[in-house]
């Protein structure tokens, strides 16, 4: 559904997208997760053809960016970045106005707008202005105004800035419902929230994409596959260090805080090995004492934190 | 042509939205009726002539009041992008702002009606310098809104458009004045006074229509629209 080859674009100097690719398929809900200033939104703005790429080609549906614009664009549903919307014009009005240039048929118009509102849970709301609406309610004017005209593809970016912890809930739930038929690429700064709601994850770092695939492919992808033992014990530290790492099924230890001759050690261990036993045998055999041991499968969020603040 | 319209309406209705129109349209009434019953009862004739030689320097400043915010707010709100990735034309949307823009200002214009009318009511002026002056009132308009609508496309900054659009307007105006073409060469001077705004308006304004002024002002606005959708597009090449 969209092809995305050698994509570069440069803000002057500033490398903002630094040649990538990817594709994604119809149906899907694809996570783009990078840092604030990743290259994310740029690429956002090339897709919608809001500005052409300095090299590269996209192509949503078989269309060019740069040839069939105003054909894509019928077939996008694109919210940018910080929910743009006229604050003086009433909900209601400026529904019709997107429908209008959305080329809905007049006749149809006043339905498709109670659909959508209705879909957004802004029911409500459509009596009043939109500058009026607190910031949640904003949002799902954003959101209604990508939906109108029923698009193949959504292109949402960062749609849950601002909400609440219960509306981002909501609005993450509706995004995964209405990602069933269509196609989504959501844009985000936020690990759980892709984790959340998406199929596949492209991470981005610096404009160029540093892993993609699965939650669960890419957490094996960046460690190799594991988990790891959080341990504190008391003792001394060089001595545990070495038994720690003398032990069966441990891949690498590494000291986190040292206090009070207590020592925290992250012990990496592979996929579905309990390790905590064995180490509880060490401590016991060697008369330290043991203030915690915990057990974690390696996270999205240690994958996001390796692959975008380490040098590669 | 349904595009176009969207936009229109939308613009049009932005207008009314918020409390720009009403005083707007209250200071424009208030401003050139003072302007022109002033002198009207010291002069005691019934022409409409003080008043059409004072609007060029009214819609100097009321005019880019009607623009500036046209696309310096889509810029600062950030709405631009939603406009230009909807399947609308970058020619669409500078139209149909400048036709909403057009016709705010032509109602505004009309109102003052009221002014010709009481002089049908005192005595007989002569139409046709009125008709004439309605009509060089509106072309001259147009462009100087076509002017404030490209100047509100460069910043997001509505003041920076609205004082840019009065100094823009106002040079535009004055290179066809007395007191700078005299100044001039002769050579340079006759290109000044084809393009000075203000010579075209006054003849117009004499009840003679001539194709010149017309193609005149035609040619202004369309210049400053074409300017004003490729500022638009120069989001893509910068």
């Amino acid at each position: 559904m969209i092809t995305v080859n050698n994509l570069t674009k440069r803000y002057g100097p500033t490398l903002a997208v630094d040649n990538i690719s990817f594709e994604v398929s119809k149906g899907e809900i694809l996570g783009f997760l990078g840092p604030n200033g990743a290259g994310k939104s740029t690429t956002m703005k090339i897709l919608t053809c809001y500005m052409p790429p300095d090299e590269g080609t996209a192509t949503l549906d078989g269309l060019n960016t740069l040839e069939d614009s105003l054909k894509i664009r019928e077939k996008i549903g694109y919210l940018p970045e910080n929910t743009p919307l006229y604050q003086d014009m009433g909900v209601v009005d400026y529904l019709r106005f997107v429908a209008e240039v959305r080329k809905i048929p007049s006749s149809q118009r006043k339905k498709r707008i109670k659909e959508t509102a209705h879909l957004c849970g802004l029911d409500k709301e459509l009596g009043k202005h939109i500058g009026q609406l607190s910031k949640g309610y904003r949002q799902r004017v954003g959101l209604a105004q990508t939906l109108i005209h029923d698009p193949d593809i959504l292109i949402l970016d960062e749609p849950t800035t601002g909400l609440d912890p219960n509306q981002i809930i909501e609005i993450r739930s509706l995004i995964k419902d209405i990602g069933q038929e269509k196609t989504v690429i959501l844009c985000s700064h936020i690990l759980p929230e892709v984790q959340a709601t998406c199929n596949r994850i492209i991470i981005i770092k610096e404009g160029r994409i540093v892993g993609s695939g699965t939650p669960e492919e890419l957490a094996s992808q960046a460690q190799g596959g594991g988990e790891l033992v959080y341990i504190t014990i008391n003792g001394p530290q060089d001595k545990i260090q070495e038994q720690l790492a003398a032990q069966d099924n441990v891949l690498a230890t590494r000291l986190l805080v040292s206090e009070n001759g207590s020592h925290r050690f992250e012990v990496k261990s592979p996929k579905g090995v309990d390790i905590r036993e064995s180490l509880f045998r060490m401590v016991v055999k060697n008369q330290w004492s043991l203030t915690e041991l915990q057990r974690t499968p390696i996270t999205l969020e240690d994958v996001f934190k390796q692959l975008t603040t380490e040098e590669n | 042509m349904n595009n176009i319209f969207a936009i229109f309406k939308k613009e049009f209705r932005s207008y009314f939205n918020s409390p720009i129109a009403y005083i707007f349209i209250t200071a424009f009434l208030v401003f050139s009726g003072w302007l022109f019953f002033r002198g009207f009862f010291l002069i005691g004739e019934a022409t409409m002539r003080p008043f059409f030689s004072i609007l060029p320097w009214e819609f100097l400043f009321f005019v880019p009041a009607v623009t500036m915010r046209l696309w310096a707010e889509e810029k600062k709100l950030g709405t631009i992008e939603l406009l230009m990735t909807f399947p609308l034309s970058d020619y669409e949307i500078v139209m149909g702002k400048f036709l909403a823009a057009f016709l705010f200002l032509t109602i505004t214009v009309l109102l003052t009606a009221t002014f010709p009318l009481t002089l049908f009511y005192l005595n007989k002026p002569d139409l046709g310098p009125i008709i004439g002056g309605y009509l060089g009132a509106l072309l001259m308009g147009a462009a100087y809104l076509s002017i404030g609508l490209f100047i509100s496309s460069l910043t997001e900054n509505q003041i920076v458009a609205f004082i840019v659009s009065i100094f823009t307007c106002f040079a535009l105006f004055i290179i066809g004045e007395q007191i700078v073409i005299t100044a001039l060469p002769s050579w340079l001077a006759r290109i000044f006074t084809f393009l000075g705004l203000g010579a075209h308006f006054e003849s117009i304004g004499r009840g003679v229509i001539d194709s010149r002024d017309l193609i005149y002002y035609v040619s202004v606005i369309v210049f400053f629209l074409f300017l004003n959708i490729r500022s638009v597009e120069s989001r893509k090449w910068r």
